[in-house]
């Protein structure tokens, strides 16, 4: 197996570069040739975040207030920064950079990381791939330097505090190579920085004459990377792996149709929904995808934009489906003077492989799938209505069971106790009842619900249910529940709340809380 | 008229049609459950009868041995302010992981719900719960409901809260109420396995007929009980009548014609062995 070689790339002066592309200058020329700085507002007012070569000659320095670079140059330009589109840009750029190699990630906020193991030969050397990506950043604008190395950590430090354009060759000695190298490129925090200054260690070097020992010690509560000199060591000279988050290009499967005339009716406009429909089909199919939510976008004449949204239980292709399923949806579309271009975008896709499609006409034969009766269900009646329970960790019967979507995969959760004759059906507020006792713990022996007075033929209890005193308030009262049957052989599962002496109130109250079979 | 009755009737007797329903004969499209919204009975009678005949039903060729398809039940909110939701832990024990609940808000929706789900093939049966008599429920709608589940070969038990037994096209209609439990082993004052005194009071292969249902080790027990108004030597005889209650859909409705109404009174005055209508 081929060495590892990660290529790290930073952008020196992206957010400067980024804002003379967008104003369309040369570097120092034009608006660049001013002193200028990028601000970013904080608390305490204007913060430079990135200054330009004139900016930077008369004195302006990262990180200091507005205010005091104004007195050293009171000719100081200020534009507000964009770190959100210098994302966005550093995004695109890391997937362009994936021309050097199988896989890159975004370094936040200005460099970038691309996996070149074993492509370098592609390029005619590794000396000759680094004049490459120089070249291709040159030509788009864009000040870099670039390193390559067998870590990622290593790469880095070498990009920001070593010379330009270095190689470190997987035979080289890394230690002895990078211990002139500043603690800063050891990738840590502001604070942890300064601890190190204070310990007097400024090279990488210096940390290993300490003592691995006296550094573990003094950095243990220090988990996060980023925090720990140690492990970030370890990272650097690969004693321990760093997993780096690859971007992924996402295709969002969008297909649209403008109309040469605006459509007012609902019958074209299912015409064009079922176009529409079968085109995302077959986008999805060329993606191996199926769709589980889909954005209709309706744009009317008059400015006016209806957006009708669909989530489904299962990832479909089945444009029938689809169709039905919107239709339910458009009944109170408002067409004003018409829809001139309609839009149907998969925003969230899954991964679905093709399957054989029915033969023979089997789905009339066998009726629609399961995953479909649940998208009809919750078109029409809601998500809220379709649902099944499921165990939830609680004594109290109205607790222990919560409702679920019908196809989320069912936590492991522990049996029910076996002993435990539990009722079929639970009132969802359980019904309070008189009851006819021998106070204070006596069996019941008649009771009224509803208007109707039972007499107790049969009795089993109590069971007893104590309150959750971890979460409820100190004045609930302990359950002791019953099974009943009645002369006339119903079947019920009342209780007790509460017990006469207990402290928490006066006589205890009966409640009848589930139907038995 | 009444000679026509007869011979209708007597066609009906032999073994092909008449035979009385027991457990394990296997289920049918659309069935009827009449019972008070004050107790658990017609639910738990429902979900009794409905597994009687999923266990009992016959195997295709191919078929995987276990039935893991999902059991739907449909509940309108009014069902559900009577009687409560279902209780995972009191359910029995071969759907508990398995029960899809849908809670419709109207009964137009809980119809809509009904169709759809016997129309699903990964549905092993539905039980349907609606309050009193609604009016979207009308013969129509029931005729809708039981050829779907025909077709689709999905059973449907249909539990009617205080409903009154107004025109359908159930292919078994039963009412059910409570009955005492038998005596547990163990604890003798303690309630027993559910049992319900059913009576079938129209079914199309099936003379009509009380029986004590009663659940026992994940089997359903009936036990036959004297029609109301004769004694067991009359069974026979009571089967006869019976039939012409149960194959005629019409006699459901208040008198369409006043003809056949009068001679299916008549038919029945003859049979009944103390002079009396013996149903209906």
């Amino acid at each position: 197996m081929a060495p590892r070689r990660i290529l790290s790339i930073w952008l020196a002066a992206f957010a400067i570069d980024r804002w003379r592309l967008t104003e369309g200058c040369a570097r120092g020329q034009g608006a660049d040739a001013q002193p200028l700085v990028l601000i970013t507002e904080t608390a305490h007012g204007p913060r430079i975040a990135a200054t330009n070569n004139a900016a930077r000659a008369s004195g302006a320095r990262i990180g200091t207030m507005l205010a005091d670079a104004r007195t050293l140059c009171p000719s100081i330009q200020a534009v507000p920064g964009d770190p959100a589109g210098d994302l966005d840009m550093l995004e695109k750029l890391a997937v362009w950079a994936r021309r050097w190699g199988p896989w890159s990630a975004l370094d936040p906020c200005d460099g970038l990381l691309v996996d070149v193991t074993a492509v370098a030969h592609l390029f005619g050397g590794e000396t000759k791939l680094l004049a490459d990506v120089h070249r291709a950043f040159d030509t788009r604008g864009f000040a870099i330097r670039a390193a390559i190395a067998p870590t990622a950590g290593a790469a880095w430090a070498l990009t920001h505090y070593g010379p330009d354009r270095s190689i470190l060759a997987p035979d080289h000695d890394m230690e002895a190579r990078l211990s002139d190298l500043p603690v800063a490129a050891l990738r840590l925090d502001d604070d942890v920085l300064t601890v190190l200054r204070r310990l007097g260690l400024k090279r990488l070097g210096e940390l290993g004459t300490v003592g691995r020992d006296a550094l573990h010690r003094r950095f243990r509560n220090r988990k996060s990377p980023a925090a720990n000199p140690l492990v970030r060591m370890d990272q650097l000279l690969g004693r321990v792996p760093e997993p780096l988050l690859p971007v992924v290009p996402q295709h969002v499967p969008l297909v649209q149709r403008r109309l040469m005339e605006p459509i007012r009716h609902r019958t074209l406009l299912d015409t064009v929904l079922g176009d529409l429909a079968a085109d995302m089909v077959r986008e999805l199919e060329g993606a191996g995808q199926g769709a589980r939510r889909l954005d209709l976008g309706l744009w009317r004449v008059d400015g006016e934009v209806v957006m009708r949204t669909l989530e489904l239980a299962a990832a479909t292709r089945d444009a029938g489906h689809i169709v039905r399923l919107f239709g339910e949806k458009l009944g109170d579309i408002d067409a004003g003077f018409g829809i001139e271009l309609v839009r149907l975008r998969a925003s969230w896709a899954e991964p679905l492989p093709a399957n054989q499609a029915d033969i023979e006409a089997a789905a009339e034969r066998h009726g629609t799938s399961l995953s479909a009766f649940v998208d009809r269900l919750t078109i029409r009646l809601g998500s809220k209505a379709v649902r099944r329970p499921v165990l939830k960790g609680s004594h109290l019967p109205e607790r222990s069971q919560a409702w679920r979507p019908p196809l989320d995969p069912e936590s492991p959760s522990q049996d029910e106790l076996r002993f435990h004759a539990r009722p079929l059906k639970l009132l969802d507020r359980a019904e309070k009842i008189a009851v006819l006792y021998a106070t204070p713990d006596g069996l019941p022996q008649r009771f009224r619900w509803r208007g109707d007075v039972h007499e107790i033929a049969r009795v089993e209890g109590p069971e007893r249910i104590a309150p959750e005193w971890w979460r409820e308030r100190g004045t609930a009262r302990l359950r002791d529940y019953y099974r009943i049957e009645d002369d006339a052989g119903r079947r019920y599962w009342i209780y007790r709340y509460g017990i006469a002496g207990d402290g928490r109130g006066g006589a205890p109250e009966w409640f009848l809380q589930g139907l038995c079979a | 008229m009444i000679h026509d009755a007869f011979d209708t009737a007597a066609d009906l007797t032999t073994a092909t049609h008449a035979q009385r329903w027991a457990p394990g004969l296997g289920a049918v499209a659309q069935s009827e459950i009449f019972a008070s919204s004050r107790e658990g009975s017609g639910v738990g009678a429902a979900l009794a009868l409905a597994l009687d005949a999923w266990r009992c039903r016959p195997r295709e060729e191919g078929e995987e041995a276990e039935d893991r398809r999902a059991v739907v039940w449909v509940q309108t909110r009014a069902a559900v302010k009577a009687g409560g939701r279902p209780f995972r832990a009191g359910l029995p024990p071969e759907i508990r992981n398995r029960l899809i609940h849908v809670l419709a808000e109207k009964d137009e929706d809980a119809l809509f719900a009904l169709e759809e789900a016997v129309r699903c093939r990964d549905v092993a049966f539905v039980i349907g719960e609606v309050v009193g008599s609604p009016r979207a429920l009308d013969f129509t709608a029931s005729r809708r409901l039981t050829l779907a589940a025909e077709k689709h070969g999905v059973p449907l038990t249909l539990v009617r809260l205080d409903g009154t037994r107004d025109l359908s096209s159930a292919r078994q209609r039963w009412a059910v109420n409570a009955a005492p439990s038998a005596r547990p082993k163990w604890n003798r004052a303690a309630p027993g396995a559910p049992a319900w005194q059913a009576e079938l009071f129209r079914a199309r292969s099936h003379p009509p007929g009380t029986w004590r249902l009663s659940e026992d080790g994940g089997r359903l027990l009936a036990t036959p009980l004297p029609v109301r108004g004769e004694d067991t030597q009359a069974g026979s005889r009571s089967d006869l009548a019976g039939v012409g209650e149960g194959r005629s859909i019409l006699s459901d409705a208040a008198a369409p014609s006043p003809s056949f109404a009068s001679s299916f009174g008549a038919s029945v005055a003859i049979l009944s062995a103390d002079g009396e209508r013996v149903l209906g």
